[in-house]
């Protein structure tokens, strides 16, 4: 769990400079700062992975619908072009 | 001179029932137009089967004679499917699939058909293998 008030004033730790804004706090404040931004990011890479499988099923379902409302035409077009059907 | 002009109207008016003929004709062919022999001898004879995507394939092998004929036909058909599509606000691949689902259902036994796994099947009595996207019979 992510506390608001933790990440609002400072921010994420990202680069050395970044430092500067949280010198004024005790070491022990820094050192807990490190872990937390560490496990922050271990925690990203588990989220992003698993996206492709949804995104096709997906696509699935609304082509369906669209065959099934093209029919009717689909079965006119089919008569009135004999010759290449 | 009355001679001369009798003689040109006689030649308008036949000229005039020429070209009638001519347009009668023109006009009267598409309305009776039927499947190329050649195409429905070669969809008979199972050489040309309906794909699920609605176009036509080879289906065993290929000579210029049968690729000459499938594209021929897969060429009108996908101008019919672009305008079509078109018209039904759709994707010329959405209206080709819809139509391909409904000519494998209209295949007559003897006839080859795709099945949704890629492999041509012989149409029997029984209902045809299709996409499970297309309308359930």
């Amino acid at each position: 769990m992510i506390h608001p008030k933790l990440t609002e004033p400072l921010g994420n730790v990202t680069s050395v400079a970044m430092w500067g804004r949280a010198r004024h706090l005790g070491g022990m404040a820094k050192a807990g700062l490190a872990m937390w931004s560490a496990t922050l990011l271990a925690g990203c890479i588990n989220v992003t992975a698993p996206d492709k499988p949804i995104v096709i099923e997906l696509n699935i379902n609304i082509r369906q619908e669209v065959i099934y409302r093209l029919a009717e035409d689909a079965a006119n077009t089919i008569e009135e072009n004999e010759d290449i059907f | 001179m009355p001679k001369r002009v009798n003689q040109s109207s006689i030649k308008n008016i036949a000229m005039g029932g020429v070209l009638a003929v001519v347009f009668a004709a023109g006009v009267a062919v598409p309305a009776l137009a039927q499947r190329d022999p050649e195409y429905a001898a070669a969809k008979a004879a199972g050489q040309i089967g309906e794909k699920p995507d609605g176009f036509l394939g080879i289906v065993g092998g290929e000579t210029a004679d049968l690729r000459r004929i499938v594209n021929d036909i897969n060429i009108k058909r996908r101008a019919i499917y672009a305008q079509k599509a078109q018209e039904n606000n759709a994707t010329l691949e959405e209206y080709a699939l819809s139509t391909g689902c409904q000519l494998i259902l209209k295949t007559s036994p003897g006839e080859k058909y795709m099945a949704p796994d890629g492999s041509w099947q012989t149409r029997t009595s029984a209902a045809p293998l299709r996409d499970p996207r297309c309308p359930q019979i």
